[in-house]
């Protein structure tokens, strides 16, 4: 099948177009990472684009040198871990029973669900719930009030449903229990759609920032991202602690703000491209069965 | 039948064990805070908590309808999200085609992973960089002076004139490429022997990705219009706390961030939780009103 004259000339003009767009999303980050290696008082004179000017590594010698962030880290890495493995096992196994249609109280279940999609408390009293159970100032604040998304529920339920009856018959014929069933034949075919929820899941806990802002005062309990948060909103003040901390001729508030940020979002450019796959594949199990 | 139950239930004990914790969950974390949506009629109290609080009726509803503030902030909330909604959509939609017509497939899916990327990065990360982006010695400065179109750097962030234009183009940067995922989806599942067709009776390629490509995928369109005409009163709260400032108070604050700092941080929980109400209660109208017309001008819905 041969291209005609217009169609050439679309495709000319669509490889220009997309490396315009590729330019406009990688160029910017490239320009974040040459600033992080670049002395920062220097960068304050402009004119950096791509590449450093003046090539340094303090700013992450100082960012490394700083133990906050190594706690702040670590309870980012649990968060994330904890979080998704906990997400998975409630949200999946709900999905699994549910997957049954003979599930006694099946439907009423659905049927909250698709409430909790419309309405919702709000912020104010979803606050006063959480607090009041005692959340506030708890690492598990940003496990357990997640630990349950309905959305996720229906994708995961969409793809149970999809798996061929007969294999769990043939299993059940073998003496395997319900739970054998779900952790040695569900489980391992339902990987693609799973690593996809765990990548949502892992994103969010990695990125979330607003409910340490909104429940944790305790320092050692900060995540990366609202130490980051924190850096960011305190540099226009002087007075700011860290200002206090960071005197130097060799770097600047900024300078360690745009290190901070490479180093933080590292994890996830590093997992991405590997999860990529699945989560195309994912995507579409939930979203063309519903 | 008493027994038939508890002999049904008992035989799946299994399965109950398996949804009891998310049933649990989806009552403490969704419900129990559905309930304390009361305290928009109260005046409450947090020593009095919900059930010794004084009920005051619409009082709190009165008190901000007749406040100039949340005009201001409803005005901030429309206006960002129809921007989003008016440059972003379309603009998905568009992208999604082209990626779909690389011929490459290596270039293709390169393109496909490059425009994923920033859906990856959190509102503080992006935060950060756009304040260095638009900073007085930043990138678009240093271009902007270097090229001499002008003499001084502008402040962006600090003009409040400026602000609507920089969380919608920074939202639609984020998110457009995360866009596209369903829609090329969708252009993946059309039947290729339609194209050949339209080949065949002679149209062009335009015609064909007007005539074939557009109408396959139009449920799919009509679904993600009607989700966003849904959070259309939402518009992004962790976008909002990372770029605003006290200079750009004035056009930055929406419904979303102007709740959290009046209820949490100046805790005027009553009030809030109104404003929070007002602003569900149209987004679910909207959504409903969206799903009726589509229901009456086309066959695809969400209920």
């Amino acid at each position: 099948m041969g291209l005609d004259r217009g169609e050439k000339i679309f495709n000319v003009f669509n490889v220009l177009f997309m490396l315009l767009f590729i330019s406009i999303i990688v160029l910017p980050l490239i320009n974040i990472v040459a600033l992080s290696f670049n002395d920062g008082y220097d960068a304050m004179k402009g004119g950096i684009y791509l590449f450093p000017r003046e090539f340094t590594l303090v700013n992450y010698e100082t960012i490394l040198k700083d133990s906050t962030i190594y706690t702040a880290f670590g309870v980012t890495v649990a968060k994330t871990v904890i979080g998704v493995i906990g997400h998975l096992a409630i949200t999946g196994a709900a999905a699994y029973a549910l997957s049954k249609s003979y599930l006694l109280g099946r439907k009423i279940f659905i049927r909250m669900g698709i409430i909790t999609m419309f309405f919702n408390g709000g912020m104010i009293p979803s606050f006063l719930v959480a607090k009041s159970l005692g959340l506030a100032n708890s690492f598990w604040v940003y496990i357990i009030p997640v630990l349950f998304s309905f959305y996720d529920m229906i994708i995961l339920m969409n793809f149970f449903r999809s798996l061929p009856e007969s294999i769990e018959e043939s299993a059940k014929i073998d003496g395997a229990s319900v739970f054998q069933v779900f952790f040695k034949i569900i489980v391992p075919l339902s990987f693609p759609v799973l690593a996809t929820i765990a990548l949502f899941h892992g994103v969010y806990q990695w990125n979330d920032f607003f409910v340490a802002k909104l429940y944790v005062t305790d320092k050692t309990l900060y995540p990366i991202q609202y130490y980051l948060y924190q850096l960011l909103t305190s540099a226009g003040a002087a007075s700011s602690a860290k200002a206090g901390v960071y005197v130097s001729k060799t770097f600047t508030t900024q300078s360690l703000q745009q290190a901070t940020m490479i180093i933080t979002t590292l994890p996830i450019m590093l997992i991405y491209p590997f999860l990529q796959k699945y989560f195309i594949s994912g995507m579409l199990v939930g979203g063309v069965k519903e | 039948m008493k027994s038939t139950f508890k002999h049904k239930f008992l035989s799946q004990w299994e399965l109950q064990v398996m949804v009891w914790p998310s049933i649990i969950l989806m009552i403490v974390f969704s419900f129990v805070p559905m309930l304390g949506l009361i305290i928009a009629f109260q005046d409450y109290s947090p020593l009095s908590g919900f059930t010794g609080s004084e009920f005051v009726g619409l009082d709190n509803f009165k008190a901000f309808l007749g406040d100039k503030d949340f005009y201001n902030v409803l005005t901030n909330t429309l206006a960002i999200s129809l921007m989003k909604l008016l440059i972003g959509f379309p603009l998905e939609i568009v992208l999604a085609i082209l990626i779909n017509q690389i011929r490459l497939a290596l270039f293709k899916k390169f393109s496909q992973t490059v425009s994923y990327l920033p859906h990856f990065l959190s509102w503080v990360i992006l935060g950060g960089m756009i304040t260095s982006w638009l900073g007085s010695s930043g990138l678009v400065n240093s271009f902007l002076l270097s090229t001499h179109l002008i003499s001084e750097p502008l402040s962006f962030l600090s003009n409040a004139n400026a602000y609507w234009w920089i969380a919608t183009l920074s939202d639609i940067w984020k998110e457009v490429g995360w866009g596209t995922i369903l829609y090329l989806a969708a252009i993946a599942g059309i039947d290729p022997s339609l194209y050949e067709a339209a080949k065949v009776d002679g149209a062009k390629i335009l015609k064909r990705i007007w005539y074939v490509t557009l109408p396959g995928i139009k449920n799919i369109i009509v679904l993600m219009f009607l989700l966003r005409v849904g959070s259309i009163l939402g518009a992004n709260l962790d976008q909002t706390l990372v770029l605003q400032n006290s200079s750009n108070m004035l056009r930055s604050e929406v419904i979303d961030s102007y709740v959290y700092h009046l209820g949490l941080a100046q805790g005027d929980f009553s009030f809030a939780t109104a404003v929070g109400i007002f602003s569900s209660v149209i987004s679910v109208t909207l959504l409903l009103v969206a799903n009726f017309l589509t229901k009456k001008l086309s066959d695809s819905t969400i209920f």
